[in-house]
């Protein structure tokens, strides 16, 4: 392979990168091809959502960049480097939140902070801990366990251990998904003000329209399964800082938000088994 | 050697009995007069408990905190003490059937008189019931601690890594239903003195639990707490630590207790066998000297022991509990 292929991949248009991606599970009624033919190239500090109905692999995507699975076929690149396992620039926030119920809020962190630091000493351990808890807002809760927090905070803990890691591709799978509706929209927003100040890409699986079309700047819309793929690509030009309200009257994002609605319900409208 | 002295002396205890039919027919009359005196006391009780609310009934009218708990109490405590007082009233009553079983006054006297010096020393053959239950409890400790040494590390390995639990699992399923007695002789054979042989019996009844629920807690591991330990790259020791053995550790704890609970257990039909010191031979010991009370007086006592291991384990496994 020559050198110069290598390099493109790590240019700024192609910081992740998705070659011909084939995934197919073998199950007990035989293989069951999930994704097929998947190609995608995500600019570095973009914000990207993947939407699709459930069960037609968004969540396999982001399990596939994060190196959590290895695809049939295919090839997928982080900032130029191939994927062959997980690794910490690409830290994932979990649909579950994921957070160890015997360690507090604090050494719930702390445990990503070590690993990835483990040059630095425990002072400057600490301090990036400390930061991370208070970057979502949560320094009063560091003594406490996960199980007595609400889940919008533990959501919280979870984002804070991922940014915590100082990651280049933030990983979000359906983040918000158990969470009601009003505690939703907040963390929405505190996401929104934390992508702009840190800067890093970041590629969110959800099922929720209003979410991937207020957060992001491309929408990833997928086929249904067996062997989904990409059935479009939504640009979404609203300019930042978004502000929730303002945007519920505006005319260009409720044209955005009906092409979603378009694509999933007309289009490619779930079948009802 | 002493089979033989039992089965002549327990011969003499029938041949007796037989003298005594005459006798046992009155006592049989006796028993049922004692049993008619057994259902007045119930139905006294009985009255009793259904006068309680009834005299409750003016202090509910007046709301009193006092009187309130004084019969919640009293409801808390009326069924064991029901229960307690039916064994009694049965054990009595079988007493007073065969005469060579003594009854509960008759034990609680000797029982008292044990107790009084529970640490005497008579020679290898003649101590203190302080002393051999002790001895029992340092057998068991051993046995226990070597089980708990191996066990759990080797649940560890089996829950993890799928080749160690396919390897054992023929091996576990054929040795696991073997009866700890069985072991014994191997025991005996390999250590060549009795001591070590129990606490080979011990060791070997007490360590499957031990590894099986410590397996089967690890892989009971949520994928969840797997894909965190993989995004975070977490290093062996890391995962080990701070994932698999908090989250292992009720299973365990489980194991440690059902293990305690057979060792104690297995202990005492382990010291018939092997005798020296300790309450399961004491058991025997008495038994050749006919002292029926002595024998009633161990099977209490090694189930208030077995009663008090658990306690302790139930208290420990609260304290390491994350919940």
């Amino acid at each position: 392979m020559e050198k110069t292929p290598m390099l493109e991949k790590a240019n700024a248009d192609r910081y992740v990168q998705l070659e011909n991606v084939d995934m197919t599970f073998s199950t007990k009624k035989g293989e069951f091809n999930a994704l097929k033919n998947i190609n995608l190239s995500i600019k570095e500090g973009e914000f990207i959502s993947i939407i699709g109905h459930s069960g037609c692999g968004k969540s396999t995507v982001l399990n596939l960049i994060a190196g959590l699975m290895q695809p049939t076929e295919g090839l997928l690149f982080c900032a130029g480097r191939e994927i062959a396992g997980p690794g910490p620039e690409r830290a994932v926030v979990f649909q579950n939140h994921s957070l160890l119920p015997w360690l507090t809020c604090y050494e719930n962190i702390y445990l990503a902070v070590e690993r990835v630091f483990d040059t630095e000493t425990k002072a400057q351990l600490k301090t990036r801990t400390d930061a991370a808890l208070e970057l979502v807002g949560l320094s009063h809760a560091t003594d406490k366990r996960p199980n007595e927090i609400s889940g919008g905070m533990k959501q919280r803990v979870g984002i804070a251990r991922a940014l915590a890691m100082e990651p280049k591709v933030l990983l979000l799978d359906e983040p918000f998904g158990a969470l009601d509706a009003l505690t939703r929209a907040n963390l929405q927003d505190e996401l929104m003000k934390i992508m702009a100040k840190s800067g890093c890409t970041a590629i969110m699986v959800t099922h929720d329209v209003d979410e991937a079309v207020l957060l992001s700047d491309r929408v990833v819309m997928m086929t249904n399964s067996p062997s989904a793929g990409i059935g479009e690509i939504l640009e979404v030009d609203l300019p930042r800082p978004r502000a929730r309200l303002a945007l519920a009257e505006d005319k260009d994002y409720n044209h955005l938000r009906s092409e979603v609605l378009r694509f999933l319900y007309e289009r490619h409208a779930k079948k009802v088994a | 050697m002493s089979a033989i002295n039992i089965s002549k002396e327990s011969l003499t205890a029938i041949m007796k009995s037989n003298d005594t039919a005459v006798i046992k027919d009155t006592v049989v009359s006796k028993g049922a007069e004692m049993s008619k005196n057994e259902n007045e006391v119930i139905t006294k009780v009985a009255q009793i408990s259904k006068s309680q609310p009834s005299q409750l009934k003016p202090a509910s009218a007046k709301p009193s905190n006092l009187s309130i708990q004084a019969y919640s109490f009293f409801k808390w405590l009326l069924p064991p003490v029901f229960g307690i007082l039916m064994l009694l009233a049965v054990w009595t009553l079988i007493s007073h059937q065969s005469p060579n079983l003594p009854g509960p006054l008759k034990t609680f006297h000797s029982a008292v008189e044990l107790f009084s010096d529970p640490f005497y020393d008579h020679g290898p053959n003649d101590k203190g019931v302080g002393w051999n239950i002790l001895a029992s409890l340092q057998r068991v400790a051993l046995g226990f601690g070597l089980a708990a040494l191996v066990g759990i590390p080797l649940g560890f390995i089996i829950g993890r890594f799928e080749f160690a639990s396919r390897m054992t699992a023929p091996i576990i399923s054929l040795l696991r239903p073997v009866s700890p007695l069985a072991w014994l002789p191997i025991g005996l054979l390999v250590f060549k003195a009795s001591n070590p042989a129990a606490i080979w019996v011990i060791f070997i009844s007490a360590i499957w639990p031990m590894i099986i629920n410590t397996a089967v807690g690890v892989s009971k591991v949520p994928q969840d707490y797997m894909n965190v330990a993989k995004v975070l790259n977490l290093s062996e020791w890391k995962i080990v630590t701070k994932i698999l053995f908090p989250f292992v550790l009720p299973y365990m704890m489980t194991g440690v207790r059902l293990s305690i609970g057979v060792a104690w257990l297995v202990i005492v039909a382990a010291e018939m066998l092997t005798g020296g010191v300790g309450i399961g031979f004491w058991v025997w010991d008495e038994w050749n000297n006919l002292n029926v009370e002595h024998i009633i007086i161990a099977i209490f006592v090694v189930g208030i022991v077995g009663l008090l291991l658990e306690f302790a384990l139930t208290q420990i496994a609260k304290k390491f509990s994350y919940e």
